[in-house]
């Protein structure tokens, strides 16, 4: 394990008009740690992780990242196309809809190759072989490799989103509620896939959701926000079981028994 | 004997703020330490706090006041305020802990529950399924139960699993949350067994032990919670 994060955050703000999306969230995040951020609609969450994954432009702050090669580099102060790069190299963002996520009329494999091109592949050969290693480690039949995702249920379809961001081997993973809208055995089969292959590859990950099941599952650390801001983080464990700021406390007596 | 787990004055309350904001006192000066090989043992009644100071020792629940020194590497950490990036640390290296209750995660085998802790410290998965089988067998465990998900086992089967879970590593420091609560006496003796190996090992244990049997075969010593009693106060 390493001594330096992969990522530093330091007071970042992002307000819509005189709105607050979120406010001065701060935290560091190591190698192969998975990071939960949770809260109600609306808390911020999602502008957060836009933030992160720059795909919106903070109001202020900063957020700085370890590349590949060592060097720290200033999220926001990158150019359109280094970032561009580093979203389709070293980082994935699966959606909770894998249609913003995929390329719905397109193969399967075609979809998961993409990536692979993008990163200067070329050999059809090679793409194809690969292809088929992900759409199985994801559990989808290599006979289904020149269907559309169109043709794909719920569940499939965001299993093939996760195999077309983790074939280039990316370190960090932005996660969008992964799990929200599946039914509960396609969930629970999707959590199981994504806590191992993020064991096995030793990613780390920034998984937003309002599932503080999915985070226990998971997540070593957490995050809880509140119109905009952090009011409580630590320990996913921790926090689960020993709640301290109102609101957690809130959310945590709020979780229907089974 | 070194002393690898020390506790000086820690406090613990819960602070309710859906009731008003009522504060509820659990424990206040706990203090002791525990030496390598020997198990001590958490006495007092239902209510007193012993989970509360097991809980606080794994840093599952946080800490008001007070120290807990871990020997940790080569170095000592205070658990009590160390971040949550160093609670793992410690938990994959120096403290383990053995629940009274199974989370169980869906789809994953009992074999593979058991082994995960030594493939998290980075250990081959074959020889770690190798040393969960063993446990497992020592356990009296059904071999026919091994690839299933432990979800649907009974309370018994469960908790040997998770006794299987929290014994396989070699944590220095072995925390006991009743680990004998709904075993038969034979595989009572197995878990009296495992302990002594432990101790015999070195390691540092603690433990909350309901069963008057397995306490009397196991304790070297009766730490006494209610000396660490804040007096209850009505919620």
């Amino acid at each position: 394990m390493t001594d330096e994060p992969l990522l530093r955050v330091s007071a970042l703000s992002k307000f819509y008009g005189s709105r607050v999306g979120c406010e001065n969230v701060t935290f560091d995040l190591w190698p192969g740690e998975v990071l939960a951020v949770v809260g109600e609609s609306g808390s911020g969450k999602t502008t957060l992780l836009n933030c992160l994954s720059t795909r919106l432009l903070p109001s202020s702050g900063t957020a700085s990242y370890r590349m590949r090669d060592g060097q720290w580099r200033e999220l926001y102060r990158m150019s359109e196309a280094e970032r561009r790069f580093l979203m389709r190299t070293d980082w994935g963002f699966v959606h909770q809809n894998p249609a913003d996520g995929l390329r719905m009329t397109v193969s399967a494999g075609a979809n998961v190759g993409e990536r692979l091109m993008a990163v200067g592949d070329r050999h059809y050969g090679r793409i194809r072989a690969t292809a088929v290693d992900w759409l199985s480690r994801v559990e989808i039949d290599e006979d289904r490799i020149d269907d559309e995702p169109r043709a794909f249920s719920g569940g499939m379809r965001q299993r093939l989103q996760i195999a077309r961001n983790l074939v280039t081997g990316p370190r960090l993973v932005f996660m969008d509620e992964p799990t929200g809208g599946l039914d509960v055995s396609v969930q629970a089969r999707l959590l199981d896939l994504l806590r191992r292959l993020v064991t096995d590859l030793g990613l780390a990950a920034i998984v937003v959701t309002h599932d503080l099941a999915v985070a226990r599952l998971l997540s070593q650390r957490m995050m809880v926000m509140k119109d905009g801001r952090v009011v409580e983080s630590g320990l996913t464990d921790r926090v689960l079981d020993d709640p301290r700021a109102p609101y957690t406390q809130l959310l945590v007596s709020s979780i229907l028994q089974v | 004997m070194a002393t690898p787990l020390v506790v000086s004055d820690v406090a613990k309350s819960f602070t309710m703020h859906l009731r008003d904001g009522v504060t509820l006192p659990v424990v206040a000066g706990v203090s002791f330490s525990i030496r390598t090989g020997e198990c001590a043992v958490l006495g007092g009644p239902s209510g007193a706090g012993k989970s509360s100071i097991l809980k606080m020792l794994y840093g599952n629940y946080a800490v008001d006041e007070g120290q807990i020194i871990v020997q940790h590497g080569n170095g000592l950490i205070d658990l009590a305020s160390a971040t949550p990036r160093t609670v793992l640390a410690i938990r994959r290296q120096t403290i383990g802990y053995v629940s009274q209750f199974l989370r169980t995660v869906p789809r994953v085998s009992a074999l593979d529950v058991v082994a995960e802790p030594l493939v998290e410290r980075g250990e081959d998965r074959e020889a770690a399924r190798a040393k969960a089988r063993s446990l497992l067998a020592q356990l009296n465990l059904p071999e026919k139960l091994w690839a299933l998900p432990p979800a649907t086992f009974s309370g018994g089967e469960q908790q040997r699993v998770n006794i299987a879970r929290g014994f396989i590593t070699e944590h220095p420091i072995l925390l006991l949350d009743e680990p004998t609560a709904s075993l038969d006496a034979k595989n009572r003796d197995v878990v009296v067994e495992l302990i002594a190996a432990k101790k015999a090992a070195g390691v540092a244990l603690l433990g909350i032990f309901h069963d008057l049997d397995v306490r009397d075969a196991v304790a070297d010593r009766v730490i006494d919670v209610t000396a660490f009693a804040t007096g209850k106060v009505a919620a």
